[in-house]
Order: structure tokens, then C-alpha cells, then sequence
């Protein structure tokens, strides 16, 4: 319980007030995401994520379910149990591939939202670093689950991309070449994979949602952040979880299942490859092997390095594209600035922009076939990558100075009352309403 | 620390700019010569079929004739290996019309001698699939020049393009040596077909093992009466193969308008309740004046409830 105001738990039912004297979990839930969680008042749309992307979780866990029922981990059955079974014969079974499907999109969708808005509202700083590095373990934990989900209907981009990302092992040294047909049961991707990918897909997801909860514990300790960065300061900051931001978020995830609707059942394959509707072929290289759309920053990168510069360039490629995840891992002390929000940060606002146009530039450059036109702007957009990270935001977190902060979240919300709300010496913007006030 | 990684960024940065610089210098130094593949190959032409957008239907009459294209010309080397006999009925075969087909069925379906325990084969039920006419890989590639005829049940599907590509390339057989592209320019010399490949620029490299399946006007004769010109067969068969590769689509479009209707809906009324919900609590910390007095016991109410300070 973060906050002294956040309201007890008190059973409104004789029933919930008997179990709850003997397992408190009534308790737990209402404080975790009832009425006894404070939040503070002045959250904006980019909030929404969280609450967006544990939904998909639920999506993901329950329609995967019900596909395993069906689905033949073998690589004789795999297509056939997904494309003729699955697709055609087992009752709305096409509505169940397809939310799975596009369901492990819109999940990146909704995670990559709320990583980004993680990264403009500081999100990632004292006293929330754990909560960000928990977060970073979920990511890493969907990328895993998402890649082994593409490997099972055993389709040609399901095989060929267990081929490369396997692959990436063998760019080590000595011990790279063992270690991948370890982690295959094999030379090439074949049933001793598959079985073991099948077993893992399931697996990770509890793995993730356990996680999760970790997650929302320890975002409970400190409390949410909110847009100015400012930390609450009293009753007057925060609104309880419920009624309010469940009435918010439930709408908003009315809006994005329509989206999520929109494409299920009308553009079902919008967002994978053909190639992956050819049974596998390990004597068949396809003409392109690209990985789905939520990796193609990543591939971009690994794809950038085409010099061997002391060590082999396969080996540069595998390396920077650990790294430019596990960097992320630092963030806390790497953007010292005092500051949360990009809101008040007129320097890292630009550069975060620019971020975000090169992860989307990243992404083109990765999602496509090799010309030496994209190659070089992957190799650009990667270093900036880089660069922005490593580089730029030490320096900026350094040397900009901030605007000034508001006193208080519920000063902030009162629109109209910036002389209030400015810190005390902080000269009003000429022109805006607090000018008036002052003269 | 922050030194460190700012190292780390600054080699890994060195190092793109390197493979940069290097592979600009191999580009200008050495250009690559454009591959004839890439320059012949053709994207799929326009192909408007009935199924095609949101509202879009199967047109029965088309997929059976697609289907009498399916099973007079291309059955000859192509399975469809996921499509039963029974699906038929789904695009307007009755019972009995698909029971004979099944057993009229030119290959029969591979079976055991219930006497001898034999291998044998039987008749086509309603329940089996599409069978493959040859008996396995090795005789396909062997009765086709060493290519082998794909499954064509996921085709529209498992290409770029999907029904426009078959359409395509089922029109799409040129002479090599006559053929000029757009600009007037011929094929060159090493682009042009091998022994039993025929030149197609639809296909990814231009050569295909295939040879033209659709070779003259009236190679079907139409139950219906349609006209059976190449480009109308070519339409039909492209039309029947988007329903073996998608044969729910109607049903996942008319579910998909009533979840699409139920959604929003609900995003509206979750809307209005949400601002309900905040308009209260906004007028609850907001200095705007005196609340009127209808309002004034709601928003009591409502702080109360929500445990709001006032």
C-alpha cells in the first residue's frame, strides 16, 4: 500500500468478508486494482498500455489454450493440424489462430506503447528502476514465446527463422556451434526442436504473467508515475484505481479491441508472410527470410554489420543486437537528469522523437529485402541507435537545463492557474494566462 | 560506468560506420549488375473478384466453375490436399453431386485389399481429400522434369499477391524470344528459359517448370454457359482458389461485423460511463464556482463513493 490515504479494505458482503478473514486475497486485489490503489489524477492516454497489454496477455493465454487441444507438435502433423484442423475443421478454430495470431501482434503493439512511454516520462528512474528492469524481463520473455509460437504451424518461415535465430549462437567462438545444437536436439531445426519449442511456448507464458505480477508489485511501492513527473504529495494528487481509471481504461480497450476486431476478421494475414503458408522445407531456402514485423528493428541491426573489424561481422551483428536490449537495462543510471517527465526536458523531448523515427526507420530497414540503399540506412539508423543511448543521453542528462517543474499534480490539473503552479522565482511564459495574474 | 557504455556505443557506432564506408565503396567501386530477375519480374495484375473487401461473398456460380477448371486441367498434377470432397457442398454441390464426384474421381485414393492386406486403392469418399495423382514425391518430380506440382489448397495464400498472382501467371506465358518489357527491352541472352522451362515474367525468376496449363479458349466446356476464353478460366480457378485456401471467409466477415457492431457499442457506453464517472471528480477539485444545487448532492454523492477529498 503505497499511500496513508489509500482506503482499507472493507467486505461489503458477509461471504467476501468471511474469506477474506481467512485468506485475504479480496484484500490484495482491491488494493492492487480496486479502490484502495491511489493513482495519480493527471494520467494521459500513453497510460492505458499497461492495462492494454495484460489483456493481450489473457488473449494470448486463453486462446492458446484452447489451440493446443488441437494443435500436433510433430513435423509430419504441425502444418496439417494448423491449417487443415485448426482452419478448417474444429469449430471457429480459424477465430481462435487468427486472435492468437494477431493477438501476439497487437500484444508487441500495446508493449512497445507503453515502452516508449516508459522512455519519455522517465519512467525507468528512482524509485521505479525495478519496475522498469521487471518490465524488460517480460519483453524479453514475449520475444522468446512470440519466436517459438512462429516456429510451431511448421511452416517455411517457421523453419527458416528457427534456422537463423539459432543460428546466432554459432557466432560465438568455440562454445557457439555447441551450444546451438544443444539448444536444437539437433544439426537443423527438426522434431527434437520443435517438441521442445511447443513445450517452452506454453510454458513462458505463466512464466510471464508470474512476472507481470511482480511488475505491478513493485510499481505499487513508489506508485504510478504520471505525466509531470512530480511525486504526489497528497489526497488531493491521486483519484482511486476504481472507479476511475478502470472506467478509462476499460473504455480505452473497447477502442483497441475494435482495432484488434477490425484486422482478426477482415485482414487476418495483413501482418505475416505468405511464405509461411508452404509446409517446411529444409532443402528449400526461401527467396527473403525476414522475421515477423515486432523484430525487424532488431533484425536491422544484426543485419548492419557487414565488415569483419577484428572480430567476424556475424559476431558484431549478434552482439550489437543483445546489446541494444540489454542497454536498457542501465537506462537508470544512465539519464542521470534529475527531471522525469520529457515534458520539462525540451532537449531529450527532441531527441527522444528522433528516437522513436529511428526505431520505426530501423524497422523498415530490417523488414525488407537487402538492397544497398536499405543496408545503408540501417547501418545509419543503428548507430544512432547507439549513439542516442550511450552517447547522447548522458550528455543531455548532463548539460540541459530543465523547464520548471509544477509544485504540485493538482496544481497541474487546474488549467488556467500557471502562476500557482510554477515553482516559486520561475518566470511565467509572457503571453500566457499566469502573465496576467502576475501583473 | 556511463564511460564505459558510452565506449561501448561509440565502438559499436565505429564499427556500422565502417561497414557503411565500406559497403558504399564496394557499391560505387563495383556496381552491381541488375539480375534479369529482378528487372523482368512483373507484380500481379489487377484482379477484381466477388469475394474481394469487407462485404465481399463467394459467387458460387464462379468457384464451380473454377472448380470444373480445377478438376479437368490442373488436377492433372496438383493436389489439394486439405480441401474434402465434402467442402463442396459448401459452394453449392448437393449431396449426391459431391458422392459422385468423390467416386467419378480419376485418381482413386491409395486403400489396403481387405482380403489379402494388399496395398490397393478405392474410390473417392465424400470424407477424403483431394488426392495427389501421383503416388508420392520422387513419381511427381519424375513424370514433371524433376519439378514438383505444389499442393494448391493455401496457394492464394502462400504467395505475394495471392489471387491476382494466379491469375497472372496462368495469363502470363510469353514467347522469350519476341518478349519486350515496358521500355522495348528484350530479354537477355542468359534469362532466357532452360530445357522445359517456359518464360512467364510473373514468376519470380521468370522461368517456370509449368508449362501454360491454359492453352486455348473452350478448353472447358462451362456447365453454366460462360464463355470459357483463357482469362475467364484463369479468373474462375483463381476465384475457386481463394475459397480452398479460405473456405470461412463468409462466416468470418459476418461474425466480424457483429463483434465490430457489439465493440462499438460498448466503447461508447464505456465512453459515456467514463466520463460520468471523471466529470464528477473533476468538478469535485476544480474551483469553478458553486455547483448547482441538482448537482451539488450527486457530486456528495459521488465523492462519498469514490472516497474523493472534497
Amino acid at each position: 500500500m503505497s499511500f496513508s490515504w489509500a482506503k482499507p479494505y472493507e467486505p461489503k458482503h458477509p461471504l467476501m468478508r468471511w474469506i477474506d478473514e481467512r485468506l485475504p486475497l479480496p484484500r490484495i486485489v482491491y488494493g492492487a486494482v480496486g479502490g484502495g490503489y491511489p493513482v495519480p489524477r493527471n494520467l494521459n492516454y500513453w497510460w492505458n498500455f499497461g492495462f492494454t497489454a495484460a489483456l493481450f496477455l489473457a488473449i494470448q493465454i486463453v486462446t492458446g489454450i484452447v489451440l493446443a487441444m488441437h494443435y500436433t507438435a510433430s513435423t509430419e502433423g504441425a502444418f496439417n493440424s494448423v491449417n487443415q484442423l485448426i482452419m478448417r475443421d474444429v469449430n471457429a478454430g480459424w477465430l481462435l489462430r487468427y486472435a492468437h495470431m494477431n493477438g501476439a501482434s497487437f500484444f508487441f503493439i500495446a508493449v512497445y506503447i507503453h515502452i516508449f512511454r516508459g522512455l519519455y516520462y522517465g519512467s525507468y528512474k528512482a524509485p521505479r528502476e525495478l519496475v522498469w528492469m521487471l518490465g524488460l524481463v517480460i519483453y524479453l520473455l514475449m520475444m522468446a514465446t512470440a519466436f517459438m509460437g512462429y516456429v510451431l504451424p511448421w511452416g517455411q518461415m517457421s523453419y527458416w527463422g528457427a534456422q537463423v535465430i539459432t543460428g546466432f549462437f554459432s557466432a560465438f567462438p568455440l562454445v557457439g556451434e555447441p551450444i546451438r545444437i544443444w539448444l536444437l536436439g539437433g544439426y537443423a531445426p527438426d522434431q527434437a526442436a520443435l517438441t521442445r519449442f511447443f513445450s517452452l511456448h506454453y510454458l513462458l507464458p505463466f512464466v510471464i504473467a508470474a512476472v507481470v505480477i511482480l511488475h505491478i508489485w513493485a510499481l505499487h511501492i513508489p506508485g504510478s508515475g504520471n505525466p509531470t513527473g512530480v511525486d504526489v504529495k497528497d489526497e488531493r494528487d491521486t483519484l482511486p484505481f476504481h472507479p476511475f481509471y478502470t472506467a478509462k481504461d476499460g473504455w480505452f480497450v473497447g477502442l483497441l479491441l475494435l482495432i484488434y476486431a477490425i484486422v482478426t476478421y477482415f485482414a487476418p494475414n495483413y501482418l505475416g508472410h505468405p511464405d509461411n503458408y508452404i509446409p517446411a522445407n529444409p532443402l528449400a531456402t526461401p527467396a527473403e527470410i525476414v522475421p515477423e514485423w515486432y523484430f525487424w528493428p532488431f533484425y536491422a541491426i544484426l543485419r548492419s554489420f557487414t565488415f569483419d573489424f577484428i572480430l567476424e561481422a556475424k559476431l558484431w551483428g549478434v552482439l550489437a543486437m543483445f546489446s541494444s536490449i540489454l542497454l536498457l537495462f542501465f537506462l537508470p543510471w544512465i539519464d542521470k537528469s534529475p527531471v522525469r517527465s520529457g515534458s520539462y526536458r525540451p532537449v531529450f523531448k527532441r531527441f527522444f522523437w528522433l528516437l522513436v523515427i529511428d526505431v520505426i526507420v530501423l524497422g523498415w530497414a530490417g523488414g525488407g529485402a537487402p538492397t544497398p540503399f536499405r543496408n545503408a540506412v540501417g547501418q545509419i539508423s543503428a548507430a544512432y541507435y547507439f549513439l542516442h543511448f550511450l552517447v547522447i543521453l548522458p550528455l543531455v542528462s548532463a548539460f540541459e537545463t530543465p523547464l520548471p517543474l509544477p509544485r504540485s499534480i493538482s496544481e497541474s490539473v487546474l488549467h488556467g492557474e500557471a502562476a500557482e503552479a510554477a515553482p516559486i522565482g520561475a518566470k511565467p511564459r509572457p503571453g500566457s494566462a499566469a502573465t496576467a495574474v502576475v501583473e | 560506468m556511463r564511460f564505459i557504455l558510452g565506449f561501448i556505443g561509440a565502438v559499436f557506432a565505429g564499427v556500422l560506420l565502417i561497414s557503411l564506408i565500406t559497403g558504399l565503396a564496394t557499391y560505387f567501386s563495383n556496381p552491381p549488375a541488375p539480375l534479369a530477375a529482378e528487372e523482368f519480374h512483373l507484380q500481379p495484375r489487377h484482379l477484381a473478384l466477388a469475394s474481394d473487401g469487407p462485404f465481399g461473398k463467394f459467387d458460387n456460380q464462379q468457384l464451380q466453375r473454377g472448380f470444373q477448371v480445377y478438376s479437368e486441367v490442373c488436377s492433372a498434377c496438383h493436389s489439394l490436399s486439405l480441401v474434402s470432397f465434402r467442402d463442396l457442398r459448401h459452394i453449392g454441390y448437393s449431396e449426391a453431386e459431391v458422392k459422385k464426384i468423390a467416386s467419378d474421381w480419376k485418381t482413386q485414393v491409395p486403400s489396403i485389399n481387405p482380403d489379402t492386406g494388399e496395398p490397393a486403392t478405392r474410390k473417392a469418399l465424400p470424407s477424403d481429400t483431394f488426392p495427389s495423382p501421383f503416388p508420392n514425391e520422387v513419381a511427381a518430380r519424375a513424370a514433371n522434369n524433376n519439378a514438383l506440382p505444389p499442393d494448391l489448397s493455401l496457394i492464394t495464400k502462400a504467395r505475394h499477391g495471392g489471387a491476382a498472382y494466379v491469375y497472372s501467371l496462368l495469363t502470363g506465358y510469353r514467347d522469350a524470344n519476341t518478349y519486350r518489357d515496358e521500355h522495348g527491352k528484350p530479354l537477355p541472352a542468359d534469362a532466357k528459359p532452360g530445357a522445359n522451362l517456359h518464360f512467364n515474367p510473373w514468376f519470380a525468376n521468370l522461368n517456370i517448370a509449368m508449362p501454360p496449363p491454359l492453352t486455348s479458349d473452350g478448353q472447358v466446356t462451362y456447365a453454366d454457359g460462360t464463355k470459357p476464353t483463357v482469362d475467364q478460366m484463369a479468373k474462375d480457378i483463381a476465384a475457386f482458389l481463394v475459397w480452398t485456401g479460405e473456405p470461412n471467409l463468409a462466416s468470418r466477415r459476418a461474425a466480424g461485423f457483429a463483434v465490430v457492431i457489439f465493440l462499438l457499442i460498448a466503447t461508447i457506453l464505456g465512453y459515456l460511463a467514463y466520463h460520468q464517472i471523471w466529470d464528477e471528480a473533476k468538478r469535485a477539485v476544480r474551483p469553478t464556482g458553486p455547483l448547482k444545487p441538482e448537482n451539488q448532492a450527486k457530486s456528495r454523492r459521488a465523492k462519498a463513493k469514490a472516497g474523493v477529498a472534497g
